[in-house]
This record gives structure tokens, sequence and C-alpha cells, in this order.
């Protein structure tokens, strides 16, 4: 099979969604008033900190002022990434061909 | 896996510090080896960086309600050892924490050991195991992948563990609690970015195995095999 990685690689992903699919509608469906899911695990760790009455000893020096720069900056650096991957990859099938 | 800004009290936050230092300052030398010997490969090791630059930031949803992030250092990790991989590990989680207050400088040793030191040490052995025992390629590339996440995470918990210790139960009961928050999340991530970097690699043996074979990643026999298919 000459495609069969990428076969497997779409079967767990498209499954992987729809976990997150069912898992979502019954989450919604308990959803208490004011409470946000799908939150970072991150975040969870350090709520779970705190809770057990530790203040951190220091603030991030910037944060993001807001959700949607937030997520620009996350998009910038995932676009960093893709653009170097991109071009590698290009590149190496660009020169394949013409030496071939 | 990113411990906030703050939250490691000392000593710890020092002593995960003069941990990581070491393979950083190791890893700075292989790099300039790989530079100075094998400046064909300087693509490659970009496409290794920038795979930690796009897996570290997409913030997945997972079976528990929350969300996380694949690591992506198991391919560098792979490819050139964990030293390497542990400086791409470096410059993601500055930006992290410069630009995005997630993670922290002053939490950058602790995270730089879980993402950084831990996950590739763990790639890059069962990468080596693996071709030792002649298992294929694809297999072990997507276990040493999969396993420096979950690896990644389950020394976060440890590291918190160690720093915040439960009043009744001590280190395991806090190790569990910070187990469940991030070890479970992160098992179905681990089966994705295992299997992208599998196929990341078949990719790579397709266009360019020569630089494979040149870093001694795989034998020119097994990469005109895997070029064939499968095996």
């Amino acid at each position: 099979m000459k495609h069969g990685l990428e076969i497997i690689v779409a079967v767990v992903l498209i499954a992987f969604a729809a976990i997150f699919l069912i898992q979502n509608a019954a989450i919604q469906a308990n959803l208490a008033e004011g409470d946000e899911p799908w939150g970072g695990a991150d975040g969870a760790a350090a709520n779970y900190i705190e809770e057990m009455g530790y203040e951190p000893w220091a603030n991030p020096l910037w944060e993001p002022p807001s959700g949607e720069i937030e997520s620009l900056l996350f998009a910038l650096q995932a676009a960093i990434g893709a653009f170097v991957i991109g071009y590698v990859f290009g590149t190496w099938r660009g020169s394949k061909r013409t030496s071939s | 896996m990113h411990i906030m800004e703050g939250f490691l009290p000392s000593p710890w936050w020092q002593i995960w510090f003069i941990i990581s230092a070491p393979f950083v300052i190791m890893g700075f030398y292989a790099l300039r080896k790989l530079v100075r010997e094998n400046r064909e490969a300087l693509p490659l090791l970009a496409v290794a960086g920038a795979f930690v630059f796009v897996l570290s930031s997409l913030k997945l949803p997972s079976v528990t309600g929350s969300c996380s992030h694949p690591t992506g250092t198991g391919l560098g990790a792979v490819l050139f050892g964990p030293f390497i991989a542990s400086v791409l590990a470096l410059i993601v989680l500055v930006y992290q924490a410069l630009f995005l207050a997630h993670g922290g400088i002053s939490t950058l040793g602790a995270n730089l050991f879980s993402m950084g030191v831990a996950g590739p040490v763990v790639a890059y052995a069962i990468f080596i195991a693996g071709k030792k025992f002649g298992i294929n390629e694809y297999v072990t590339i997507f276990f040493a992948a999969a396993l420096a996440n979950i690896v990644t995470y389950v020394v976060t918990s440890l590291q918190l563990a160690l720093a915040f210790p439960a009043e009744a139960g001590g280190f395991m009961a806090s190790f569990i609690a910070f187990g469940a928050i991030f070890a479970i999340t992160q098992i179905p991530l681990a089966i994705i970015e295992g299997l992208v970097i599998a196929l990341v690699f078949k990719y790579i043996i397709q266009l360019k195995p020569e630089i494979l074979i040149r870093i001694g990643v795989i034998t020119a026999d097994r990469a005109a095999k895997l070029r064939e298919g499968w095996a």
C-alpha cells in the first residue's frame, strides 16, 4: 500500500474529531452557568496549586492583552514553522525533479 | 507542560536550571559540529525546529475536557540526538514565555528539562533500541515521538509534585493529582503526534534519504527498502 500511513493518520484524526464532538456534547449538556469547558491543562494545574494556598512569586513580563492577540501570536508561531517546512520540502522536491 | 511564571518556589526553579544547563551547552557544541561538518543537513535541522514550532502552537482538545499541546521534539531527537533537540525546545519555550505568557523565565529551566531533555532523551533511546533490534523505523519513530510527548508531561507532574507535596499523602498523592491533570489528557495527543511525525519521516525518506544516511539516522540499505514500501 503506497498510502497506508496517510490512511492511518486520516482515520485516527477523524476518530479524534468524532470523540471530541461526542465529548463536547456531553460536557455542554451538564455545564453549570459560567463554567468554561476545554480550558488549558497548564491553567488547570496552576489553579490546583493556587487552591493549595500558594502565591506565585513572579508574573509574566508581558501578557497578551486579549484572547485575540494571544491567538494571533500562536498562529504566527505555527505560520513560521509551516513556512519553513513547506519551503524546505518544496526545495527538495524541486531539486529532485530537475536532477532526475 | 508549561509551568507558569512564578509557580515554582525556590530552590526548585534554580535546581532545574542547573540540571538543564549542561544539555543546552552540549546542544550548542553539537550544533556547531553539525554546521561545520554537515552543511547539507541544515535544511533538515530547520524542518525539525519548525516542527517543534508548529506542533507546540496547536492546543488540542482531549478526552478529559481540557486542552493541551503536542511537543514535536521527537523528530529532532531522532534525527539529531537529544542535545540538539534541547536547543530547539529552548527556542520555542523562550518565544512562548516572552510573547504568550505560556511558561515563564523563572520556570524555563524546569520546562526545558521536561520538554527539551526528558522527552528527547527517551525518544532517542527508543530509536536507538529499535535500530539495534531491527524493528521497522516507522514503528520506532511513532513510539519515540509519542513517548517523548507523554514523558514530557509525566516529568512536569513530577516537578510540580516535588515542589508541592500534598499535606495528606505527600509527594505520591500530589504526583497522582498532577498526573491526572496532565498525563491522561496527553495520551490521545501523543498518538496523533507519533503518527504525524512518522508521516513526516516518510516524506523525508522519499525526498532526501541521502541526508538521513549521511548523519547516520538510517543505513543506505534500509533507506532503499523504506522507499519501496513499509518494510
